[in-house]
């Protein structure tokens, strides 16, 4: 091994079917040791650096679990009790982190870049925890792997994202991922959360949710960010549930055996109605439970 | 006073004064003294040889952000006329957000007694239009335009509220001041980032729509119809914005408008890997915008190439996209982009000039921008055939921030003269 060559994970576009379905051999893998209790330590000595400048709790523990079960020591950082707060820099940051003896930083950061930013700095490997409004390279696997697991293969299925798709992370890894395995994504929201030039990246819009819905063999429900609410993006969140929610009616409209996802967490009663929420369709526990497997198998490809 | 100087057997290309042709071209007492297509005699003044240049008017850039006072850091006047002969400008029109704000007569002649302890370019001041930039009070146009300031601006910030706005164009009128305006409805473009399209989308960038600059301009044009004054646009940037002010010259309106380099060399595709030195505000747009503005500079809609120089340090740039500072450093590289749009057929190399010279000469009101007898002697000699690549580690500016690092150009400033007296290079100065 090269120590001067990292791997890393920053971003699903261009990642190609064949690294994305070697990945989930790992994760396959990976998945079936930690169930039997008995996972393959390859980290091993190895130190994983958690970065978090936002907060975030299901995507820091699930890292937390994969890099620990992979034998790596963890180090845990949080900014708001760090010298952040005190003004240090973000380049500064990881250059130190780095110098403690991190072999792979796992970044969190509310800056779209600021994986890219930090990967140029450092000859360490980054994982990118979700960047901005850019990048959520480990949800995606993780939802595109919950699929592939039922389904055997995403060729030819339809994906449903729906809701504030202007300021999701989660959307825009999930179109290049869910498109390179083969499926076709269609996208719908309110007009004031959807931007401009989304069928450059793969994904088609949709003027109603409605529309998506009908043909979608899976359905991933954004997270609303409600302060999105105060900037009048949408009037309220009743009108959301009302217009843009997965209600119980729409949710029986489904074909029969598609799949309601969301990334977490949810809100109750506003994009996913809590019947919808507990209902058989939803695989979201499933999605938790992979995304340790899943991102051991991404730590594992960047150690 | 220094020494009479020949320019000899240069291509002389001064547009206002419509000559374009071989010159000699003789200087004295800090003001053009003869321009001749016969061999001028020497009588005792030194001879600099121009066979194979362009002998052009000194080069006048009403878009500077020279930083001093305040951000000494970045750049200061001696380091930023320093940049500016380097590239060709004699003189340069100072922008006010400097820290204090030049929002005084005070600080006004500061900034003119530290450009004469620099004594490279010329700085002519420019005022802030409210106090503190802050959009609120106006302030004093008297004594700044007194103390010398060529205009108002808040660049860096619009004037949101219009009342303001149509208030400072009616009060700076008969001051004979022009209004210059950075074009931006900040509940428009507020948390964005990058021009609004796919790339923003890709990149995760929050997007600017291009309506915050268009419907500005839209809103002071109508404005300037109603109450009148000079009003200026700076750093015109989308392609609506050059067709309402094409129009509004139509109707014969008193408006200005400048472009930057960066608008009319690059596109928003600049920016991918995030690169912060191509954040700017306005930022950068899309093809049919880039030719938009080239449009404009070609049939006259535009007046002035301007830089918009704006030196940031490595602590405001080597940070994520969203939390960057805006701006990009100009002065150094503003010759070659233009002579890029020559290349380009897009102007012709007297329009070129023009645009250096007696566009932002006629914009601000300046002397200078042009060669005939008794003109200040402010002569720039461009070797337009000359190869160079960009590196800013050479630049004179003390910062670095450029989105043309690397870029393989044509044509290079070769000698800068201001009052009669070389002050590029540097050596030759006496």
């Amino acid at each position: 091994m090269n120590p001067f060559s990292p791997r890393s994970l920053l971003t699903t576009e261009g990642m190609s079917r064949h690294d994305i379905e070697l990945l989930f051999g790992r994760a396959r893998l990976h998945g079936r040791g930690l169930r039997a209790g008995t996972p393959l330590r390859s980290l091993a000595g190895r130190v994983v650096a958690n970065l978090f400048f936002e907060n975030s709790t299901r995507t820091r523990l699930s890292f937390e679990r994969a890099a620990k079960a992979l034998g790596a020591d963890v180090l845990n950082f949080n900014a708001a009790t760090s010298s952040v707060s005190k003004g240090e820099s973000l380049v500064d940051t990881v250059r130190n982190v780095e110098a403690l003896g991190a072999n792979i930083i796992v970044l969190r950061h509310p800056a779209s870049g600021a994986a890219h930013l930090v990967a140029g700095q450092v000859r360490c490997s980054v994982v990118n925890a979700g960047d901005g409004t850019h990048a959520h390279p480990s949800q995606a696997l993780l939802d595109a792997f919950t699929l592939h697991e039922r389904w055997g293969s995403l060729e030819g299925k339809t994906v449903a994202i729906v809701g504030d798709v202007l300021h999701s992370r989660v959307a825009r890894s999930n179109v290049y991922c869910l498109t390179a395995l083969g499926a076709r994504v269609v996208v719908a929201g309110p007009p004031t959360l959807v931007p401009v030039g989304l069928d450059a990246l793969g994904a088609r819009v949709v003027p109603s949710i409605d529309a998506a819905l009908e043909e979608a063999d899976a359905v991933m429900m954004l997270r609303v960010q409600l302060e999105r609410q105060k900037e009048s993006m949408f009037p309220t969140s009743a009108e959301y549930a009302r217009a843009f929610g997965l209600t119980l009616g729409r949710a029986r409209s489904l074909k029969p055996d598609a799949v309601v996802m969301h990334p977490g967490p949810v809100n109750r009663g506003v994009e996913l109605a809590p019947e919808v929420a507990d209902g058989p369709a939803n695989v979201i526990l499933e999605q938790v439970a992979n995304g340790v497997a899943v991102r051991m198998a991404i730590l594992e490809a960047c150690g | 006073m220094s020494k009479p100087v020949v320019i000899r057997g240069g291509r002389v290309i001064d547009p206002r004064n419509r000559v374009d042709g071989v010159r000699d071209v003789r200087l004295e007492d800090g003001k053009v003294a003869a321009v001749s297509e016969k061999p001028l005699r020497l009588d005792g003044a030194e001879e600099i040889q121009a066979q194979g240049l362009w002998v052009t008017p000194g080069f006048i850039d009403l878009h500077v952000h020279l930083r001093e006072p305040g951000e000494e850091g970045k750049e200061t006047i001696l380091t930023g006329t320093r940049a500016a002969v380097a590239g060709g400008f004699t003189a340069v029109a100072a922008m006010p957000n400097t820290r204090p704000v030049n929002d005084s007569a005070l600080v006004t002649r500061l900034i003119r007694q530290r450009a004469a302890e620099a004594d490279l370019a010329r700085v002519y001041p420019v005022g802030a239009i409210s106090k503190g930039l802050l959009g609120e009070e106006m302030a004093e146009l008297g004594a700044l335009r007194d103390a010398g300031c060529v205009a108002v601006t808040d660049d860096g910030r619009p004037v949101m509220s219009a009342s303001l706005m149509r208030r400072v164009l009616l009060y700076a009128a008969p001051l004979g001041l022009p209004v210059m305006v950075h074009e931006e409805d900040l509940t428009l473009s507020a948390g964005g980032a990058l021009t609004e399209g796919p790339r923003a989308t890709r990149l995760g960038l929050l997007p600017i729509p291009r309506s915050a600059e268009v419907a500005m301009v839209a809103r002071d044009l109508v404005l300037l119809e109603e109450v009148g004054g000079r009003l200026h646009v700076a750093h015109l940037s989308c392609a609506a914005s050059v067709a309402l002010v094409r129009e509004a010259k139509r109707r014969g309106l008193h408006v200005t408008a400048e472009a930057a380099p960066h608008h009319f060399t690059l596109t928003d595709e600049a920016v991918e890997g995030w690169n912060t030195h191509a954040k700017m505000n306005p930022p950068l747009r899309h093809p049919e915008d880039v030719a938009a503005v080239r449009d404009g500079l070609a049939d006259g809609t535009i007046d002035a190439v301007a830089t918009d120089h704006a030196p940031h340090g490595i602590m405001e740039k080597q940070v994520p996209y969203a939390e960057a500072a805006n701006g990009v450093v100009g002065l150094e590289t503003a010759l070659p982009l233009t002579l890029e749009l020559v290349r380009a057929g897009v102007l012709g190399p007297v329009r070129a000039v023009e645009l250096l010279t007696s566009g932002p000469a006629a914009t601000f009101g300046l002397p200078g921008g042009h060669l005939a007898p008794g003109a200040p002697a402010d002569v720039t000699l461009v070797d337009p055939g000359a190869e160079w690549t960009v590196e800013a580690a050479r630049f004179q500016s003390k910062s670095r921030n450029t989105p043309f690092e690397g870029r393989k150009v044509t044509g290079r400033v070769v000698r800068t003269v201001v009052g009669g007296r070389t002050v590029w290079p540097l050596e030759e100065r006496r």
